[in-house]
């Protein structure tokens, strides 16, 4: 797995550039994260990523789009605003979430 | 006496029975396996209907001549599994207890869960699906005299069984417009919420340029709200609208109500279980196999067949308190029609994606992996034969059931990886 420098840090990512340790991950490397792909987080992005990494806690998985809507109370509509076109690649990337499955 | 029970008699819980009833000795199991169907359909065969290739005949047989002998057939609908009590009701009133549990009600469209969908102004009329008998039939009708204009094929979410038949369809409707003079009377647009062709890297950019070598435009990561009748269009999440003249949808799929009224599912009532046993995540005595499951693999036929090669010696090591040690890896096979006489196939599992080559026997074939050829598409009728002279009745194809790394070709993947930063974040942008 190659390794990176993000805010300062070594992180291992894989070839998209997607933490492959969640545990690497905290609130500094998530704005730069955000930052990478133009967001700039308020505190509704915030409050998306916090349930992300809770529900990643317990779960064991990324939640998907329809998750994050019908568990978490994000509308996908909202999560379309926030993170704009692929809200489900963008609220894993900056969660620092393996993407969510689904896609096979 | 012990009982199993079996929910469904589709693909995955008759080659279950199949597999199973030599296995386990008559004086001390008893076999049930429920089913309200007294039709069993070839649901690959929907793909053909649209377009006059198969007959409706063709696609449907007796549910009974596929039940082996000393397994009882229940008539019947699940109402609810009690798992705390180890028991199934039926709608009609019935109670069917059970030692040991097997799911295997696969799932189903649901155009009522998009907005605007099943409208009865629209529904059959300009918004059609094929993924079900009725749907496949009343396409075909509308096809025979459409008079062209805008053919939307539109994919709903993921994940969804056959994962590749919508773009089946839209390489087969190139084709029969192409047949019947009209081509440049049509325009055809794909939409899908995935951001490309398919899901995974190889196969989606070699099937996009497919679609493109047939002028179809793609319309990625079309996420949908809903449709609308006057004017007729497809509106996403993020405010896109995509007019049309008809639409081909894959409505949203999920796995049976009960499986959510019994509390066994997940968000789109999938069971969830250990990927590579199929045993419940919560009980020790439920399995959910076929498209029951909430596997990461695709929801297929190919995919049931090659878990049930392992299922069966996992079941009995399960039942008789040992470890159960056939690991299922995901595999799928799919051939994928490309239309005029030719189709695709591809070959993977959980962790590889597919690549081209050679299958089953690496170097020979017959089959290419990932390349259009003739045999490919002779492959995908023959299949039919297979279906219910082999499958069903659970006789050993001579097919390997884990995926093998032998015949293909890794260097496709050999794509620089991560050579610029500014490359990785376009992906995600
Ligand atoms: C258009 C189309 C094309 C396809 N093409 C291919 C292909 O080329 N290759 C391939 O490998 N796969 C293909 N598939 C997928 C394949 O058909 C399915 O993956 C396969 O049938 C799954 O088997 P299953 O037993 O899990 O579900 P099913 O075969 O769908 O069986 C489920 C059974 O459960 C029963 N059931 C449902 N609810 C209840 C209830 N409440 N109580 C009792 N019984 C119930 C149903 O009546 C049904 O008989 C295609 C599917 C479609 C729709």
């Amino acid at each position: 797995m190659p390794n990176t420098t993000i805010a300062g840090r070594d992180v291992a990512v894989d070839d998209e550039g997607f933490l492959t340790d969640p545990s690497q991950w905290d609130e500094t490397l998530a704005a730069e994260l955000a930052t990478n792909i133009g967001i700039e987080m308020t505190d509704d992005h915030w409050a998306v990523i916090k349930f992300l990494r809770d529900d990643y806690a317990t779960q064991g998985e990324t939640a998907t789009t329809r998750r994050v809507d019908k568990v978490g109370g994000f509308p996908v509509k909202q999560q379309f605003v926030l993170f704009p076109k692929k809200p489900a690649k963008k609220m894993s990337y900056i969660a620092g979430l393996p993407k969510p499955h689904g896609c096979v | 006496m012990k009982r199993l029970l079996v929910l469904g008699a589709g693909t995955a819980g008759t080659m279950a029975v199949n597999k199973l009833r030599p296995r386990l000795s008559v004086d001390e199991w008893q076999m049930t396996v429920v089913e309200p169907s007294d039709v069993h359909r070839y649901q690959p065969g929907y793909l053909f209907l649209p377009f006059g290739a198969y007959t409706p005949e063709e696609t449907f047989d007796d549910t009974d001549r596929y039940i082996p002998e000393g397994v009882e057939r229940v008539r019947g609908e699940v109402d609810v599994v009690k798992p705390e009590e180890n028991v199934v009701e039926l709608v009609d009133g019935r109670t069917l207890p059970y030692d040991y549990l097997i799911i295997a009600t696969g799932t189903t469209p649901r155009p009522d869960e998009t907005p605007g969908m099943d409208d009865d102004a629209v529904w059959r009329k300009t918004v059609h699906e094929f993924y079900t008998f009725e749907g496949a039939m009343a396409l075909r009708d509308t096809l025979a005299d459409w008079p062209g204009g805008r053919l939307v094929v539109h994919v709903t979410e993921m994940p969804i069984k056959c994962p590749v038949a919508p773009l089946e369809f839209t390489f087969l409707a190139d084709a029969f417009f192409a047949e019947k003079g009209m081509r440049d009377k049509v325009e055809i647009v794909y939409a899908t919420p995935l951001e490309g062709a398919f899901t995974k890297p190889v196969a989606s950019s070699l099937l996009g340029g497919m679609l493109e070598e047939r002028s179809i435009s793609l319309e990625p990561d079309f996420m949908i709200e809903r449709v609308d009748s006057e004017p007729a269009q497809i509106v996403s999440m993020d405010e896109r609208e995509v007019p049309f003249d008809l639409l081909v949808t894959v409505p949203l799929n999920m796995g049976a109500d009960f499986i959510a009224r019994s509390g066994l599912g997940d968000d789109l009532n999938y069971v969830p279980v250990d990927k590579h046993t199929l045993l419940s995540d919560k009980y020790d005595n439920i399995f959910a196999i076929g498209d029951a499951s909430n596997i990461p693999a695709s929801k297929a036929g190919s995919v049931a067949h090659f878990s049930m090669d392992l299922f069966p010696e996992n079941f009995i090591q399960h039942i008789n308190g040992q470890p159960m040690t056939h690991f299922f890896d995901g595999h799928a096979n799919c051939f994928i029609e490309s239309g005029r006489g030719k189709g695709m196939l591809i070959d993977f599992n959980y962790d590889t994606e597919p690549l081209p080559g050679k299958y089953p026997l690496p170097g020979v074939g017959p089959f290419s992996l990932l390349k259009e050829t003739e045999i490919n598409h002779l492959g995908k009728l023959a299949f039919r034969w297979m279906y219910w002279n082999m499958l069903l009745k659970g006789t050993e194809l001579p097919l390997p059931a884990l995926m093998s790394m032998a015949g293909k070709n890794t260097s496709v993947l050999e794509t620089p990886v991560l050579d610029s930063t500014d490359k990785e974040l376009e992906a995600v942008r």
